[in-house]
This record gives structure tokens, sequence and C-alpha cells, in this order.
């Protein structure tokens, strides 16, 4: 059984469609990669999936549970669903421990201890526990997105969102990032992630999901899709970035 | 430094040590040939370190000393010199007058102590009430937000002075039982009223400098609406804010003054009770000391708290 269903989703910002009736299916260890032009409705698409977006119609399962459902509760879905962002927006007041315990503790009502814990198994699974005690601005961005990550990580969701989350990152940097989520594939977490990295996207997904005007309008594994795009608009756009050297 | 962001040492591939059998060649690089620069010898060494200079330390310290003392010392001697100086030392500075008003005016300038005090934790508290309900989202609050907006229009579009009289003759005058009777409590009360207007707002500066994405990341973490604000968002709202607040601060502890109108025995009310009965306005001067001796210190925290929140910024790990 698939761990995500999306059926019929759609949004409206305003008077500007940018999802149209979206379906898609996310098996259970399975890597799916979001790409498209900007604007396209990927980053929208994505944080339907948390409920950080309301969709105006359609619906969404997660493990068979329905969330589009107001009666299921946020804090029950914010378990279950961890999500990184481009930017990393880690709390700039709160040292990494604090970043990652904020929830744990506050939300899920975690003991301290076990918070703590819990913590430092995961900055040790990115080799971030040295900087427990720094603050996210004395951290390189590479080292804040994997601190975001691990934050992402700590309450053991079902499902990671990735969020074009190495889009701020100096081009050197983005290879630690990179590296961890190949890890986090290696150990069975199902990812929904949206990519401007054609390449990574190659490598890591099971499946690549082009988005253009708020449509998924190919999906394919990533061998056939990169090399012998079906659909016209696919083909536009995988041509505009070999053009431009990206791929 | 944090590893990702050191400099790479050496010398950046500019060849300053670059063999002088490398140099021969003038014509530079022949089009289809690479060049594999040999290895330099070392970089150049680090700059040599200055010892003490005495001219270096001294000399701008006794321009700068030298240059004060001469237009003070002019300045004073111009005031002193005046026609009028004398008449002015009379009715301003004397001594006398000073030391006999000093122990009242002082006793006063508790007064004002105690009413800046209060009022700032009253301002601080309903102030933050205020800015919080305003920031509030979701179209049941839209009641409690239009209430706020026009609070803060109402007080922040009146005088202090026109509340402090307000509220401080009016209320008492009307004689409800069971409210406090006292002008200093309701002109304390308009104080608070007014100053809440802007430090509301300068809070919610704050909140909304506060970006976006904090929310987002709080929200998507299970956090609630009321957690979001209070752990991760005004944290750093008042953080934001604090340089600004500092100012209020200031600007507060005087205007306490400001409930001598309605009769409230402060430091400038028993400075003006003085004069009234000598016709000397030294111990106005007195009361005026004593207001500086209070800001100024104040003043000075507040750049204190204002570079070390900016070095705090700038601060980078080892």
């Amino acid at each position: 059984m698939s761990d995500i269903t999306i059926r019929g989703l759609t949004k409206y910002f305003g008077d500007r469609l940018v999802l149209d009736r979206v379906d898609l299916d996310v098996d259970k260890h399975e890597v799916v990669c979001l790409i498209g032009a900007s604007g396209s409705g990927k980053s929208t698409l994505l944080r339907c999936i948390n409920r950080l977006v309301e969709p105006d119609h359609g619906q969404i399962t997660l493990g068979g549970l329905s969330i589009t459902d107001p009666r299921f509760g946020r804090t029950g879905l914010q378990q279950r669903v961890g999500i990184v962002f481009q930017s990393y927006n880690l709390f700039p007041h709160l040292s990494v421990l604090e970043n990652l315990t904020l929830a744990p503790l506050k939300v899920q009502k975690m003991a301290r201890p076990q918070a703590k814990a819990r913590a430092h198994e995961v900055l040790s699974l990115f080799s971030m526990e040295r900087f427990t005690a720094a603050y996210p601005e004395q951290l390189s961005g590479g080292q804040q997105q994997r601190v975001a990550i691990a934050r992402a990580l700590m309450t053991q969701p079902d499902v990671l969102l990735l969020d074009e989350v190495t889009a701020a990152l100096d081009p050197e940097l983005v290879g630690e990032v990179l590296k961890i989520i190949h890890d986090l594939k290696q150990r069975g977490l199902t990812m929904v992630i949206v990519t401007h990295e054609m390449g990574f996207a190659r490598d890591v997904a099971d499946r690549v999901c082009f988005l253009s005007e708020g449509r998924i309008v190919e999906e394919d594994a990533p061998a056939r899709l990169f090399s012998a795009p079906q659909h016209p608009a696919t083909q536009t756009f995988l041509s505009r970035l070999i053009a431009s050297g990206r791929v | 430094m944090v590893a990702g962001r050191s400099r790479p040492a050496g010398n950046y591939g500019l060849n300053v040590h670059r063999p002088i059998a490398d140099q021969t060649d003038r014509g530079g690089l022949r089009p289809g040939t690479t060049s594999i620069r040999p290895a330099p010898e070392g970089p150049p060494p680090p700059p040599r370190k200055r010892s003490f200079d005495w001219r270096a330390a001294f000399v701008p310290g006794l321009i700068s000393s030298a240059s004060i003392i001469i237009v003070f010392g002019g300045l004073y001697w111009l005031i002193t010199s005046a026609e009028q100086w004398p008449r002015i030392k009379a009715q301003f500075f004397n001594l006398d007058h000073m030391i006999a008003a000093a122990p009242r005016v002082a006793q006063g300038f508790l007064t004002n102590l105690q009413v800046w005090l209060i009022a700032l934790a009253c301002i601080g508290v309903w102030a933050l009430v205020l800015a919080v309900l305003r920031s509030l989202r979701g179209p049941v609050f839209a009641p409690l937000r239009l209430l706020v907006v026009l609070y803060i229009d109402i007080f922040r579009g009146l005088p202090a002075l026109l509340l402090v009289i307000l509220f401080g003759f009016g209320i008492p005058a009307l004689n409800i039982p069971g409210l406090p009777n006292s002008g200093l409590f309701w002109g304390g009360v308009a104080m608070v009223l007014s100053y809440s207007a802007y430090v509301a707002e300068i809070y919610r500066s704050g909140i909304d400098a506060v970006h976006e994405g904090q929310r987002a990341a709080a929200r998507s973490l299970g956090l609630s609406e009321w957690q979001t604000l209070i752990y991760a968002i005004l944290p750093q709202a008042l953080r934001n804010v604090l340089p600004a607040l500092m100012n209020i601060v200031v600007a507060l502890q005087k205007d306490v003054a400001l409930l001598s109108v309605i009769g409230v025995r402060d430091a400038v009310r028993e400075a003006q009770i003085y004069t009234a009965t000598t016709f000397n306005y030294s111990a106005l001067v007195v009361a005026a000391l004593l207001f500086l001796l209070a800001t100024v210190p104040m003043a000075r925290l507040a750049d204190w708290v204002n570079r070390r929140d900016r070095a705090r910024r700038l601060q980078m790990a080892d």
C-alpha cells in the first residue's frame, strides 16, 4: 500500500490556479523527486502534504489516514511528516541542541534527557555532534542545513519533505547535504524532494515527476524521463537545462 | 573559524616568488598549451609586528585634550565674562539655594523613580499584550485586532499631557466608590496607556521583522500558534527591538515629570514650590541635574546594549 496518496489536489492563490487536480502516489521507502520550472507548483504541492498550505480541493491520505480531514490533528500529522526548507529556517536564538529538542519537549512532551539523547543520536548520524552548543549563525550553510534535516528527523517521521534544500548553498557545500539525503534513502526513509539538481534527482530518485502549470504532466523512472521525455513540456524544460549546462 | 568558510592558505595563486627561470618566457602561454606552475617556494612572510609607538599612542590623545580644553575654556570665559552673567548665576546657579532645595527635590525625585519603574513594568506587559493581540491571525480575532488598532490610534494621537490631566483630575473627580482616588495613580495610568501605544507598535515591528520562514518552521514542527509565538517569534522580536525599547525607557524617565501638573509632588513640583517662595530658579536646576544623573547613564547603557547586540550578531564561532 502506498504511503502517500494524493487525489485531485487543487489549490488557488487568489485567482491563480497553482495546483490543478494533482494525483500522486508515493510508496513506502520510495523517493520521489518533483521537478519543473519555478512557479509550476512543486513547492506548494510539497507544503500541502504537511498542511502548511491548505488545499482547496482534493484528498491526501498518509498511511491510510486522510490528513485533509479537518478533524485530523495537526500535531499528529507533524509527527509523521518532517519538512526541510531551502533557507534552513533554524531558530537563530536557540542553540543547535535547543533547535532539535524544542518540538519533542513542547509538542511531544518528551522528557528532557530522552530528547537530548535523541538529539545527540541524530546529530551523530550527520557528524554534527560537535556543534550541539553552537548557534545557527556560527555554522556554515551546509552545516545549518544538516541541522535542519536533523531537526526534521527528531520525531522519527514516516515521510520527509525536502524543499529545494540545496538551492541556497554555496556549490562546494551542496555535496555534504546530498550525501546525507543518500544516506537517508539507504535507511529506507520515504522522501518527496523538490529539487533543481537534475543530476541528483537522476541519482537518488526512484521516480521523477515533472510539473508544469500545476499539473504532473509526466512521471517516470529517472533514467527514462531524463533520456527520453515524452511530453513536449518536459522536452522543452530539459533541453533548456541542457542548453544552459545544468544537466 | 568555521571550516567551510575559512579562506585558503597560501598566496592565492599570485606567483610572487615565481622562480626567475620560469619568467624567461615573456611571450606568455602559447595557445593550446597548458601551464603547470611549479610550487612556489613558500608564501611571503607575515607583516612585521610593530614595536610600541609612543608617538602614535599619545599624540592624538594630547591633541584632542588640548582642543577640548581650548574650546570649552573659551566657552567658559565667553559666558562668565558676559555682562549679565552675575545675574544669571544668582538666579539659576545660587549654591545656597541649591543646597537648601536639594533635600526636598531629591525626595520628589524618588517619587519620579518609583513611578518610572512601576510604569515601565506595566507598559512592558500591557504593550506586549496589545502587540500579540494585533499579530494574531485568523478571522476569529478580527474584532480584537480592530480594538487594538483603535486603541493605538487614539492613545498615540493624543498628547500625553492631555491624558495626564484628563485622568489625573477627571477620574478622581468622579468619586466612584471602589476606585482609587489619587491623582498620582491615575496620572500613572495615563502614562502607561499612552506609552503602551508606542511600545506596542515597536513590539509589532519586531514581530513583523521575524522572517516568515520561522513561523513555517515552527508550525511544521507541530508547535501550536501560541507556542510558535512564545518559543519562536517573540524571543527574536524582543531581541530585534531592544535598542528601540531602551530609548523609550530613557524618554519615560523624563516624561514622568508630566505628573507634576496634576499636583504630584515629584522633583519638578517640589522645585517649583521652592521657586514660588524664593523667586530663585536654582531649585529647578537641581531637579535638572538629578534627571541628567539618571538619564545619561541610561543612555550609555542603551548604547552598550546596542553594541553588544551588534557584536553578538557578528560573532563567529571557533
